[in-house]
């Protein structure tokens, strides 16, 4: 485990409201993602939800505190460990749920499912499930926006697993030798599914790595989500500015099995345990309180209110309509006007 | 007017990147060297390093590269070297290029036109020779066509630019310095049908590609000896036009089916197993294969030659239907 990094203060907007809508908005968004995943696992338990579904738990820091960093106009390509990107970037937690459920009012229309969301209104690229087969579609995105002047950046979340890959040095090598507006964001939650990193990689400091391609790079304590809003922020604005590729390694952990079949023989519970202490949405809450930014009666509001999103979601999921079955085929080829 | 295969690409290529500032062409080698079979030279030039682009060897990347460009609102042409290379890309074209729009519920679409040489015939070897085809054609979502003549080469280049979804097209390297008419005039081409290149009456030869100059050799010494043997140029190898072919066969009754590929899992297995069930009642023969030996392409000239369908292989076939089954 890699050393705690201080908390640092809420403060950015001058006023104390500033300070406290700031730290209520992260907050919230967290809380959301982790309650709207326990419920995910519920009803998985109960049938509703089918195939693998992969619970950011743990992570929630990293989409929270780096994807506002991007405009409504940048884009993300994600990984199959994709609900909180996917919260975060606002789509609908309704539309997530039925997409879960197979629906035809999910995000994909129920062709994806939980690992391949989707929402082209708001440039997000999917909820990718070949590891490292996101990459070389970010720099493509990047290039298509250098090629029509466009300033706009491009971020691609992954994990540790993915940096294995060919595709992962293949795409940082492109996107710098063309200095590509990609924000490379790797999630490295220590475990290519069941295998540790250091089982897995010769240099386990991934963003070191970047110096091969002449990269800048950072690594930041992903369970902060101040550090990594703050990295965020950097690394999007230079990348915005045209310096080219950017490589952010956030440092974080997944504390739920890496899918719902998973027995976790590979990790001790007191690994787990040890990393719980380091909970995001804890640290963040107790920071807040700290602050007084935060009392009983607001965080009591909060878990209200994420517990009502989540609770219309999955009611809008059970009440969305099937995708017929004549319309199996629609969509493998754009329909063309005869 | 009269023009090579090799320039026919070249043209196709050039009026795709005049016509459309959204076209780029990327690609190993395809800038300063000028292609690796020429199809590019002078091009980079012409149209300066954003829009010819060299790549590094990654084939899996740039591939990649052309999906999101694609999503991007551009329309890349991506070069692959051969299609022996394009598989250290296959993942990017199946299980991105072909899923895409699909697995989004219809929200995204990938208008991305791959472009690889393929096939056997110049001592290469097993790495360099292959018609691997089928393994495209297997995929829906994408469409795969296969230009045998100088005309489609440039004409369904300028076609599969103007499609939606993925295109994936093949040129057998043999066909390269081949000559044959294009009209200038004419644009974009229909991509989907086949054509019927010569008519007959006996027996109904199918293929594509390098292989449509063979059928046309054999019909040629068939007619010598009064047999008249329709020759079929299938053009899209996704979707298949089983309309024509079996149009073709209800009146010829027998079908050969020549293809570059090896005979197991084939194109040829499957236009077959569509004739069966399609036209099984039209027909007074078993369809009859020439496919490529099943071994991994030999350097020494003669193996090599041995290895492919041939001429004389398809007049046999041919006869042997008739033959047995006359």
């Amino acid at each position: 485990m890699f050393n705690e990094t201080a908390m640092q203060t809420v403060a950015e907007p001058k006023s104390k409201a500033g300070e406290r809508d700031r730290g209520a908005s992260l907050l919230g968004q967290m809380l959301l993602i982790r309650r709207f995943e326990e419920k995910s696992a519920e009803l998985y338990s109960l049938g509703k939800i089918h195939g693998f579904l992969h619970l950011y738990i743990g992570e929630e820091a990293v989409a929270v505190g780096a994807i506002p960093a991007l405009s409504t106009d940048d884009a993300i390509v994600s990984t199959y460990r994709e609900h909180g990107h996917a919260l975060v970037r606002g789509i609908s937690p309704g539309a997530i749920m039925a997409e879960m459920y197979g629906k035809a009012n999910g995000c994909s229309r129920g062709r994806g499912g939980s690992m391949h969301l989707f929402d082209a209104s708001r440039r997000f690229y999917g909820g990718n499930a070949i590891v490292g087969g996101g990459l070389p579609l970010a720099v493509g995105l990047a290039l298509a926006d250098k090629l029509q002047d466009r300033k706009r950046v491009t971020a691609c979340l992954f994990g540790d697993g993915a940096v294995a890959e060919g595709e992962f040095h293949e795409s940082l090598n492109l996107a710098a030798l063309w200095k590509l507006p990609v924000l490379f964001l790797c999630e490295n939650n220590r475990y290519a599914m069941g295998t540790a990193i250091e089982r897995h990689q010769s240099q386990t400091d991934i963003s070191a790595k970047a110096a091969a391609y002449g990269m800048p790079s950072a690594a930041i304590d992903g369970m902060d989500v101040l550090a990594v809003e703050q990295a965020a922020k950097k690394a999007v604005a230079a990348v915005r500015e045209g310096a080219g590729p950017y490589l952010l390694e956030a440092r974080t952990y997944r504390f739920r099995a890496h899918s719902m079949y998973d027995a976790e023989l590979y990790r001790g519970k007191e690994e787990v345990e040890q990393w719980k202490k380091r909970d995001p949405i804890a640290l963040f809450t107790a920071l807040l309180r700290e602050q007084g930014l935060l009392g009983d009666a607001q965080l009591a509001e909060f878990e209200r209110s994420v517990a009502e999103q989540v609770a219309s979601a999955v009611q809008f999921a059970e009440a969305g309509p099937w995708e017929p079955i004549e319309d199996l085929t629609k969509d493998v080829y754009t329909p063309v006007a005869p | 007017m009269k023009t090579t295969y090799r320039e026919a690409v070249r043209l196709g290529l050039r009026e795709a990147l005049k016509r459309d500032p959204r076209a780029f062409l990327m690609g190993e080698d395809v800038g300063r060297y000028g292609g690796a079979y020429a199809c590019s030279k002078g091009l980079l030039e012409e149209f300066g390093p954003e829009r010819i682009r060299d790549t590094p060897l990654s084939e899996s990347t740039f591939v990649g590269a052309g999906i999101g460009a694609a999503l991007g609102g551009m329309r890349p042409i991506v070069e692959v070297m051969t299609v022996n290379f394009s598989l250290l890309a296959l993942d990017q074209i199946v299980n991105n290029a072909a899923t895409l729009r699909h697995m989004s519920g219809g929200q995204l679409s990938v208008p991305l036109v791959v472009r690889m040489a393929t096939g056997g015939g110049r001592q290469l070897a097993a790495q360099h020779s292959h018609s691997l085809e089928v393994y495209y054609a297997h995929v829906p979502g994408i469409k795969v066509v296969a230009p045998a003549t100088a005309a489609d080469a440039r004409g369904m280049l300028l076609a599969a630019l103007e499609e939606p979804d993925p295109v994936v097209i093949f040129e057998h390297a043999m066909l390269y310095p081949l000559e044959g008419e294009i009209d200038e005039h004419n644009g974009a081409v229909q991509l989907d049908r086949a054509a019927v290149r010569r008519p007959g009456r006996d027996a109904t030869v199918i293929t594509y590609g390098g292989s449509l100059g063979k059928a046309l050799a054999a019909a040629e010494q068939l007619a010598a000896e009064g047999i008249e043997a329709e020759v079929i140029d299938l053009r899209s190898l996704r979707p298949l036009d089983m309309p024509t072919i079996l149009n073709s066969v209800a009146h010829t009754r027998r079908a050969v089916v020549v293809d570059e590929g090896w005979r197991t899992c084939s194109l040829a297995a499957e236009i077959s197993a569509q004739i069966m069930e399609g036209g099984f009642f039209d027909l007074d023969a078993p369809v009859a294969r020439v496919c490529s030996v099943e071994t991994p392409m030999p350097y020494a000239a003669h193996l090599e030659q041995a290895a492919l369908p041939q001429a004389d292989k398809i007049v046999a076939a041919v006869r042997e239907l008739l033959d047995r089954h006359g």
